[in-house]
């Protein structure tokens, strides 16, 4: 492998964010260890992906840093941290549609690549070099390895889902990720997608080392292939942990199924009523 | 019928032309290109210069506006701002052609920066007004920099001249206007096999994903503004050769529309497209004159009749292609291709 970057290693410190007077995350901290894989999981709302948008530089958080090997990258606009090799798939897939695979999955290289606008518009010395490089380069270490090699020259809206999201995590793939950000990567997908995607995920993790952290709903995928889990609700980190012991945190249970108590939840909503 | 194209290497496959059959069509086009000077007669050549200008222009605002997605009415200014440009020094200074050439793109582009910069703010309708609100503006100073512009009456422009040459004719015209033009094509066909022109498309496709995979949007917003409006001063200096004066009449927003319209007709981000459509949009009228010139015999006063008709029916054509071919020209073309690659199989 030779584009293989040294992982990674994220922090989220005391991160808060709130649009007007809504709070989507308050005060929340987490770490993603070197070359492991993190899951960020929660109930709808939570603000898990709000928690990828700050990462990725969609949205300014107002309080708190979020550090890469421990240099605050907060104030770092997305492509300079696309360079630093923050690298992200999309929930709702964002290839670009004019474009064919290869295309899209070349683009994921733009922040690491010199070519200038004299050098493009002539196609002379440097520019086909880097081109000719770049695409041998995508040919063996991602498309031989995400096993889309029939369908590289074709414009991804002719794709199934399932392949336009392998697609997408190609793409991510060619940004040469220290950190690999992945945003509900089997949504949709029927099992056999499902499992595909995550021997992918797994794959990428053993042959390439990068640090992934990924949102996911489907609790099956995530407790077979995460080392660590971290739950969110209602903007704040209620459980963190090894994925078993995640999983009988009475916190997280009641945060996805609801209190069983019914005086309880009695008790709650009485609360609410008074203090309304 | 054409199974595959086998590829040995990635350069290969990287290449423009990858097929026999596509060269062997270059070499057709470039044999008639180089033998049309001699069968043409004055006014056919004329016509041809003009669509080499207008291939020019229409090739750079595809760039822009066909492949970064952000609409400009503003080319028909950005070529009077390369016009102008070459007018003033050949009147002033007496630089040599290509060196004006160059300044008429450089300055074009440095305007067309200043224009682009609400770009990163407005998109679609909004920043078509914006453009032809800069447009009115420059208008405005052409109008009335009396010292630079030479005001209402315009400017006239000295006969190019190359190694001593006085390019005075069409024929001669001729043979510099298509080469430079064909260059330009070039340029904009190598651009979308790079890093550059990728980012234009994925801010055309996803502006907000294409900055998080790392392409800064102002950037390469004001760069898309620059390249087009860059084409477009060379397209104008050219044109300033070619008819000898630049007023402010020249270039009006008329101007920014056929440009606009031959992309839109030609088909959006396709290089093949913005040709086609340039020379469609320039040729159309004439032939459409001969249509009326042919019946004239067979209708009284057939020119005075006729010639609004040519006007509707040249209206009526961009609309109708507008509606059932909405990708362009370009789409036709290639789907007479694939037509082929199957023969004799349907597809």
């Amino acid at each position: 492998m030779t584009n293989m970057e040294k992982p990674a290693r994220l922090d989220v410190e005391g991160l808060s964010l709130s649009f007007g007077g809504l709070k989507a995350i308050s005060d929340v901290s987490f770490s993603v260890e070197p070359g492991s894989i993190t899951a960020l999981i929660g109930p709808n709302g939570a603000g898990k992906t709000s928690m990828f948008n700050c990462i990725s530089g969609f949205y300014k958080p107002q309080q708190g840093a979020i550090r890469c090997d421990g240099k605050d990258v907060s104030r770092l606009h997305p492509p300079q941290r696309a360079k630093m090799g923050f690298a992200r798939t999309f929930q709702n897939i964002a290839l670009f549609r004019g474009m064919t695979v290869l295309d899209n999955i070349k683009l994921g290289r733009h922040a690491h690549m010199k070519t200038n606008l004299l050098q493009a518009l002539t196609y002379f010395g440097p520019a086909a070099r880097e081109e000719v490089e770049l695409r041998a380069e995508v040919e063996r270490d991602i498309i031989d390895f995400l096993e889309i090699n029939h369908i590289r020259h074709m414009p991804v809206g002719a794709l199934s889902y399932g392949l336009q999201k392998r697609v997408e995590l190609a793409r991510a793939l060619a940004m040469k990720p220290r950190i690999l950000l992945l945003d509900e990567p089997v949504a949709g997908m029927n099992r056999e997608e499902t499992e595909d995607m995550a021997r992918f995920i797994l794959d990428v993790k053993e042959e390439w080392g990068t640090t992934i952290l990924m949102v996911e709903h489907d609790m099956g995928m995530v407790m077979d292939i995460s080392d660590h889990v971290v739950v969110l609700n209602f903007g704040q980190v209620i459980a963190s942990g090894l994925p078993h012991e995640v999983q009988q945190d009475p916190q997280v249970v009641a945060a996805y199924l609801g209190s069983g108590d019914p005086a309880a939840l009695m008790k709650r909503l009485a609360g609410e009523a008074g203090m309304a | 019928m054409r199974i595959a194209t086998a590829n040995e290497t990635y350069r290969a496959d990287e290449a423009l032309l990858q097929t026999n059959v596509q060269w062997a069509w270059i070499g057709v086009l470039v044999v008639a290109m180089v033998a049309a000077p001699f069968m043409l007669n004055n006014y056919w050549l004329y016509l041809a210069c003009l669509v080499a200008i207008n291939v020019a222009s229409a090739t750079g605002l595809n760039i822009l506006t066909g492949y970064t997605g952000l609409v400009s009415l503003g080319q028909g200014a950005f070529m009077a701002v390369g016009a102008y440009t070459v007018a003033w020094l050949e009147t002033h200074i007496g630089t040599p052609f290509i060196l004006n050439l160059v300044a008429a793109g450089g300055t074009a582009a440095l305007v067309g920066i200043l224009v682009g910069l609400p770009s990163l703010r407005v998109k679609g309708l909004y920043l078509a007004i914006a453009t032809i609100g800069a447009s009115i503006i420059l208008q405005f100073i052409f109008l009335n920099w009396d010292g630079v512009t030479g005001g209402s009456r315009g400017m006239n422009v000295a006969p190019a001249s190359i190694f001593g040459v006085q390019l005075t004719t069409y024929f001669q015209l001729y043979w510099v206007l298509t080469p430079i033009a064909a260059l330009m094509v070039l340029g904009a066909a190598n651009l979308f096999r790079t890093r550059v022109g990728r980012a234009f498309i994925a801010i055309r496709d996803r502006d907000i994903s294409a900055e998080v995979l790392g392409i800064p949007l102002l950037r390469y917003k004001l760069l898309s503004f620059a390249i087009s409006s860059f084409y477009a001063g060379i397209a104008g200096g050219l044109w300033a050769y070619f008819f000898r004066s630049v007023g402010p009449e020249s270039f009006t927003i008329g101007e920014s529309i056929f440009y606009l319209a031959a992309v839109i007709v030609g088909g959006m981000g396709s290089i093949l497209g913005a040709i086609i459509g340039a020379t469609f949009m320039t040729l159309v009228p004439e032939v459409l004159r001969f249509g009326v010139e042919a019946i004239s015999p067979y209708v009284d006063n057939a020119g005075t009749l006729l010639s609004p008709v040519r006007t509707v029916v040249f209206g009526a054509l961009i609309i109708l292609f507008l509606v059932f071919e909405p990708q362009g020209l370009a789409e036709i073309v290639q789907r007479i291709r694939r037509f082929f690659h199957l023969w004799p199989f349907r597809n």
